[in-house]
């Protein structure tokens, strides 16, 4: 086989997938941007009035946004745990989906922290966080691992994305794309031929950040889970919320990959390197989770209901008064629901498996606004008040557009992204299909190792 | 102190804690003023009673007593502010015993500090222990805890926690992330969520001792008054109480007073059974509360309010069943 000519037609192969602009794509751009915008009003909108437009109020200070925040970064920190697991064992199902995984990765850890920040009453006032840092404030340490993990995050995807710069900068030397596209290929490929030493020198270095990714992950979701058991609040203040967000925090990673191979399969028609085989193991992945996810959930609130300390009792019963369906939804249906899809072997189908994956997410974001809502809603003290804004908390338009800003500019730079390199590594195809030859020509010492 | 006290005659307590504090005043607002004062003194009114001073340098100082209060209020800026009053430990004791929810603290607070309707940072709530207790009213302000969470989590230190015990906010330091509103027990704490019109209002310039003006964006709570506590006068809380509700005082010294009686801290909490709210949450508070035992007024007395503030009790079973019966 020869490298060079299958780099060539690999290349051409996915080349429409840059130039695809079909009025289905543009339609998808256009309503993400129209969402965007909208979004970016009710941002001034928020800027201009303060946070009286949103929902917040005295009791419950952190709303929708805090539960955002938590969700994106959960995904990001799953993705890179993800990632990072997958290069590490070397397993065969990277080569088509690590892309998908890396991009999910860094493009989450973006969009969760500016959720963050809409969250803040006072914007103008941010850089006093590093002009007048408090170590012992978990939002400190927050900050500490969220930029920590960006940076990890933002090597690990680049030195994935360089063989593929290289390929590209070669594969299109003569074609007929714009000029500022080849000069970037060739400036963002640093270099590399994909020579023996590169190659290996590089593997190498992909290797070693993929167990540091790992481990970041790990300290960055604790921080996260911490915010909030740190504090003496009953329903926050629990031994288990570190280990709790990493697992829910993995099952949403998952699905939402899961969803994202979905629709990329779907789109760029590449049935042929997503194959069933990987919704399969994707499944299985999630069902695995799921039950640990299901375990630790009930683990959680079951030692609150059965020890009925009176504040555990209080939180309880809103709960499952004025949050009874969502609390079914998010936590009998959002687990039961995928474990008995994914537990018979029969439905583990492309589709069923995208469909346990919905309900996953949505499940996920629903048991973390639980977390975050009803416990502000159920203090030590009682709520004795009489405006109805500062004893319950509803989301109003400007955080649901800011929210639906978040997902669809996350939608939007995942199109761009793919716009400009392939969402199936083109390296790992050859280095897949090279081994795959010479497992078969074991003799023949004449195939390239690398 | 006890010399001092016969020196003054004995008659106005008050007075006799205005001078316990005024002994040790701060080098901020010490010995420069009252000197100044005594100054201003010999060229304007000689006549009056003549009170006694100890400056912080061991200067014996006469005054006038009709001019004890009168010296400028010292501009204390968010620097300083963090420094607290030297030597002093101040405590507040709430006698629930006494409390018939005449709200007079709260009016006094909102006044001094320029709250709107329902912007309070003393809060009076109706609590009840459990199914068989009576209620009680429940002046709330900050707890100006020891271990206080609300300065553990600030990433910013615009909460802080001062020599002398009290917990403060500086609103110019504040980024408004909420992260303390959420980690008080008390739910002490309150968010300028838009903006108002009394922000801009700069007559007065900002200081956390004043928590005037307040800003968007940022948090506020109770203060504890140090403006007054400074002049050596009780904060409006305390002195607005009719029923003499609130004690206040210093616990380095032992002594605490309602502008009415001056009493022993620690005879006071030992002879009456005094706890803090929720001790296991292990935040120390510096607020007392004495039970409320051989109540000075029936609970129903609290309900001559308005029928807004009466809403607010809705959820209490009591005030239901009192609802039922037609008393209120």
């Amino acid at each position: 086989m020869n490298i060079d000519t299958r780099k060539r037609e690999l290349v051409e192969e996915f080349s429409p997938m840059f130039n695809k602009s079909s009025l289905l794509s543009n339609i998808w751009i256009g309503t993400l941007i129209l969402i965007i915008l909208v979004g970016l009003y009710a941002f001034v909108l928020q800027l201009m009035n303060g946070h009286e437009v949103t929902g917040m109020r005295d009791n419950v200070v952190w709303g929708i946004y805090i539960v955002n925040f938590i969700f994106f970064v959960c995904l990001s920190y799953s993705g890179a745990f993800i990632a990072g697991v997958l290069h590490f064992f070397n397993s065969p199902l990277k080569n088509s989906i690590s892309r998908i995984v890396e991009v999910i990765t860094v493009l989450s850890l973006v969009i969760g922290p500016i959720f963050i920040l809409l969250c803040i009453g006072r914007l103008d006032r941010l850089h006093y966080l590093f002009l007048y840092p408090r170590i012992q404030s978990p939002i400190t340490w927050d900050i500490i691992a969220i930029i920590t993990d960006l940076i990890g995050c933002f090597i690990y995807l680049y030195l994935t994305f360089i063989p593929d710069f290289a390929i590209l900068r070669d594969a299109t030397k003569d074609a007929e794309i714009p000029n500022w596209r080849k000069k970037m290929y060739k400036f963002l490929a640093i270099g590399y031929q994909d020579t023996p030493t590169q190659h290996k020198r590089l593997h190498k270095t992909i290797r070693i950040m993929s167990v540091m990714i790992i481990a970041m992950a790990i300290v960055a979701y604790s921080v996260l889970a911490w915010i909030f058991s740190l504090t003496v609040q009953p329903g926050w203040n629990s031994t288990i919320f570190a280990p709790y967000f990493i697992i829910s925090g993995l099952y949403s990673g998952i699905a939402v990959i899961i969803i994202a191979m979905y629709i990329i399969r779907k789109f760029y028609k590449l049935e042929k390197y997503i194959t069933k085989i990987h919704f399969f193991s994707g499944g299985v992945m999630l069902l695995i989770i799921s039950l640990l996810y299901g375990y630790f959930t009930f683990s959680e609130y079951f030692s609150r209901w059965f020890s009925h300390k009176k504040h555990d009792v209080d939180l309880l019963n809103t709960l499952f008064s004025r949050y009874f369906w969502q609390f079914i939804f998010a936590n009998y249906f959002g687990i039961l629901m995928p474990i008995a899809i994914l537990f018979f072997k029969k439905l583990r189908t492309v589709k069923l498996v995208t469909i346990a994956a919905i309900i996953s997410v949505l499940g996920i974001w629903l048991n973390k606004y639980l977390i975050v809502v009803p416990t502000l809603e159920t203090p030590y003290l009682p709520i004795q008040d009489t405006r109805a804004e500062f004893v319950h908390y509803t989301a109003t338009w400007v955080e649901w557009s800011l929210s639906l800003t978040g997902i669809a500019a996350f939608c939007l730079f995942f199109t761009l992204i793919l716009k400009f390199v392939p969402a199936i590594p083109m390296s790992g195809i050859i280095d897949l299909e090279i081994g795959k030859q010479s497992k078969k020509e074991k003799n023949n010492p004449i195939v390239t190792e690398f | 102190m006890k010399n001092k006290q016969t020196e003054v005659g004995g008659t106005n307590r008050r007075k006799f804690l205005k001078l316990g504090l005024m002994t040790s005043l701060t080098a901020v607002a010490g010995a420069s003023i009252v000197t100044s004062l005594a100054a201003q003194e010999e060229e304007t009114e000689p006549a009056g009673e003549v009170i006694r001073l100890l400056t912080p340098d061991g200067k014996i100082v006469e005054v006038n007593a009709s001019n004890i209060n009168k010296y400028p209020e010292a501009h204390i800026a968010p620097e300083e502010s963090q420094k607290g009053i030297p030597g002093r430990k101040f405590v507040m004791v709430i006698d629930l015993a006494k409390c018939k929810n005449a709200r007079k603290c709260v009016e006094e607070c909102q006044k001094a500090h320029k709250l709107d309707e329902h912007e309070e940072f003393m809060k009076i709530q109706l609590i009840q222990n459990h199914e068989e207790g009576q209620p009680y009213w429940f002046p709330k302000p900050c707890f100006h805890c020891d271990e206080p969470p609300c300065v553990t989590v600030c990433p910013t230190g615009a909460t802080f926690k001062r020599n002398d015990g009290i917990v403060l906010i500086n609103n110019e330091r504040c980024i408004g992330c909420k992260f303390c509103v959420t980690s008080c027990p008390y739910s002490a704490r309150q968010f300028n969520w838009g903006h108002k019109e009394k922000f801009d209002d700069k007559s007065q310039p900002y200081s956390p001792e004043t928590s005037i003006p307040a800003a968007e964006g940022t948090v506020m709570k109770c203060d504890f008054c140090p403006d007054l506590l400074r002049q050596g006068e009780l904060p409006h809380c305390a002195k607005a109480c009719p029923m003499g509700v609130i004690y206040f005082g210093d616990k380095n010294e032992d002594i605490v007073t309602n502008g009415e009686e001056t009493v022993r801290f620690s005879q006071l909490i030992n002879d009456r059974g005094g706890y803090r709210h929720m001790e296991h949450l292990g935040t120390k508070p510096n607020v007392y509360y004495l039970p409320a035992v051989n109540r000075q007024f029936p609970l129903e007395r609290g309900f001559d309010i308005d029928e807004k503030i009466i809403e607010r009790y809705k959820d209490v079973p009591y005030v239901q069943d009192l609802k039922k019966q037609g008393k209120i």
